[in-house]
């Protein structure tokens, strides 16, 4: 968005503080009430206390609901029905990708959060009309508005969520993820971080009462494509929230309004967005996406599915690809880690290429399966330096290299950028190459 | 309260036995403390009646549990195809700008170990069943829930006799296809369903389960 057209709505809007359509319309109807009350008491002449009635202000609208400056045009970047992102076999995506390289502190802005909604628009949902339905293996099935799961108990936590697809070199972003000139976001901007607020889901559980039989829920979405997950009872039972608010608002449409659920840690394609109805069952429902899209394919011609948890990942966010460092001196080079496990407990930070690591600073909050924001004080000399970051997460796991991720795989590292699927859980540590002009460039290969 | 992960009681009984106590209590205590009544929350919410639950009740899983009555051929499905599938996916089922492939790709292991696999749904998907639910809840693509039984029956075997793996006059209804054989089937880790959860387990480390 230019800043022109930023200008532009600027200049409306102050007209409209003064001319405001409504608030002339509010006049004209209390002058009719008015005159209607005025001939019931059988007066011509208005009645005092209306004539005096103070007309509420209505405040303009960038100043009810604010705006960022319009010299800050940091967006979600990716594909919309792209044709160039259309591969043999697969529908064309719908992803649009986090500005990392924009990011301060550990929240990602709701309006920034990426969006993977597999080739389907929102559904415009009245919160009014919304129930959520807890139903199957239970004593007693359950219906609920959105205004009766906000009188139950609520929790609010920082969480990240993240495409299984995030930072994977192949697939149908996988050229611009590799490309040299790709930016922070390109590489990895499939993972975002909120404060969301909701219902534990084990509290609806246990409302609804599950049966012993049961060991599993399927989660579907009231949207187009009536999204399903299947998701084991352990989890369900350990931490999902059934979340109403993220980031001190109601979610946002794309984010699933007014209901979604978040399953802390686990690839993006569990956290059900505009949650309608909660199955409890006796097995995995293996519905499309689960059992024919997110199983990994490995050379061995098997695949293997429901590789829930994300690993540890971290990523230099600044300097990252596509910027360039004005000139020497210093630096504070930073970035974020997160882990699927837990807590980040560590991260190393090197400037050689990986030969030699210092420790970051990680700054507050630190909190489990939400991203963590660290920094490390940098002086560059102008030298041409590779800049990385590996993270350990409290259980002590630590961020593998591409030679290591390559190496669980049972591959070389070649085989990641020749593969046509989208990987799952990619997690290798991320090199930026500083060149002696002070030009950022992605140096994952 | 805490709830113990792994442990699946029926809390029905456990609320019982709570709320025993808590009368008991309630009544030590001459019933004066308001609060005594927590944790029910049993005035909130209601319970859906049986049309509301059918209403959304719509998932098929790999025992075919909740499929409805109805039949289809493929012949039957090739016709429905070509007025509602075809825009998208193509006459032949090769897939066009919207709709992927779905037909195609030699049904055996060997297109798997490439490095451009074919995951069409012949040569992969593990169940038939999840062809049908995913064509009942979505397609046609924002039109999702419009397809009757016999259709979504119809045009499952369409995709499955074009793909080899039914005859042309195989009759797919709730009996049927819950056991039609994809080739695929043995190709998933782990293969049993109760292994999925446990990731130490299966050997998951580094966000990988190798």
């Amino acid at each position: 968005m230019g800043s022109d057209g930023t200008r532009f709505r600027n200049e409306v809007s102050v007209k409209g503080a003064f001319m405001n359509p409504k608030r002339s319309g509010r006049r004209q109807f209390l002058k009719k009430a008015a005159a209607i009350a005025g001939l019931a008491a059988g007066s011509g002449s208005l009645p005092a206390n209306l004539e005096a009635e103070p007309v509420p202000e209505r405040i303009d609208d960038l100043h009810a609901y604010g705006e960022r400056s319009h010299f800050v045009n940091s967006l979600r970047t990716g594909s919309i029905n792209n044709p160039e992102r259309h591969l043999e076999n697969e529908p064309q995506i719908f992803g649009l990708k986090t500005p990392l390289q924009d990011s301060v502190g550990m929240i990602t802005p709701s309006s920034l959060h990426f969006i993977n909604s597999h080739g389907f628009e929102p559904p415009d949902i009245d919160p009014a009309e919304h129930r959520l339905i807890i139903h199957g293996l239970v004593d007693r099935p359950l219906m609920l508005t959105m205004d009766e799961l906000k009188r139950l108990p609520f929790e609010s936590r920082f969480h990240f969520i993240e495409c299984h697809g995030n930072s994977n070199p192949s697939g149908a972003f996988g050229t611009a993820r590799l490309s040299p000139d790709a930016t922070v976001q390109d590489t990895h901007g499939f993972t975002s971080c909120s404060q969301w607020t909701g219902v534990s889901l084990s509290l609806l559980l246990k409302e609804a009462g599950v049966q012993e039989s049961a060991s599993w829920i399927i989660a579907e979405g009231a949207d187009p494509n009536k999204h399903s997950k299947s998701i084991p009872m352990g989890k369900a039972m350990e931490d999902v929230l059934v979340a109403y608010g993220q980031n001190g608002e109601p979610i946002r449409p794309e984010q699933g309004f007014p209901l979604r659920l978040v399953v802390p840690g686990w690839q993006g394609i569990n956290n059900v967005k505009w949650l309608r109805r909660i199955g409890v069952v006796d097995e995995p429902y293996m519905s499309n996406l689960e059992s024919t899209k997110y199983p990994s394919l490995k050379l061995d011609g098997k695949s293997h599915w429901f590789e829930n948890q994300m690993g540890p990942k971290s990523v230099i966010t600044r300097p990252s690809g596509g910027q360039r460092l004005p000139g020497y001196g210093f630096y504070e080079i930073t970035g974020l880690a997160w882990s699927g496990a837990g807590a980040i407990r560590r991260v190393e930070v090197s400037i050689d290429g990986g030969r030699t690591w210092k420790d970051a600073k990680l700054h507050n909050p630190v909190l489990r399966m939400a991203h963590t924001r660290f920094s490390l004080p940098w002086k560059w000399n102008g030298e041409e330096v590779v800049l990385q970051s590996r993270c350990t997460d409290e259980e002590g796991v630590v961020q593998p290299t591409l030679k290591e991720v390559a190496k669980l795989w049972g591959t070389d590292i070649d085989y990641f950028r020749k593969i046509t699927l989208t990987l799952a859980n990619f997690n290798a540590i991320q090199p930026w190459k500083v060149h002696s002009d002070g030009s950022v460039q992605n140096a994952l290969y | 309260m805490r709830y113990s992960p792994g442990r699946y009681i029926a809390t029905g009984v456990f609320k019982m036995h709570c709320t025993k106590v808590l009368i008991t209590a309630i009544g030590l205590l001459h019933a004066g403390a308001l609060w005594a009544q927590m944790p029910s929350y049993s005035n909130i919410g209601r319970t859906p009646t049986k049309q509301e639950i059918q209403a959304v009740d719509i998932s098929i899983g790999p025992d075919g549990k909740g499929l409805p009555a109805g039949q289809g051929t493929s012949k039957e499905g090739a016709a429905i195809y070509v007025t509602k599938c075809a825009i998208c996916h193509g006459p032949e089922g090769q897939g066009g700008k919207i709709g992927p492939r779905l037909i195609g790709g030699k049904p055996d292991a060997d297109s798997l170990t490439t490095t451009r696999p074919v995951r069409t749904i012949g040569p992969y998907w593990p169940f038939a069943t999840t062809i049908w639910d995913y064509i009942n809840r979505t397609m046609p693509r924002n039109q999702g829930g419009t397809l009757g039984a016999n259709e979504v029956y119809s045009l499952t075997a369409f995709i499955l006799a074009k793909s080899g793996i039914i005859q042309e006059n195989d009759v797919m209804d709730a009996k049927t296809l819950p056991k039609v054989r994809m080739p695929n089937r043995n190709g998933f880790i782990p293969q049993k369903f109760s292994d999925i959860p446990d990731i130490r387990k299966r050997g998951c480390r580094q966000g990988l389960c190798p």
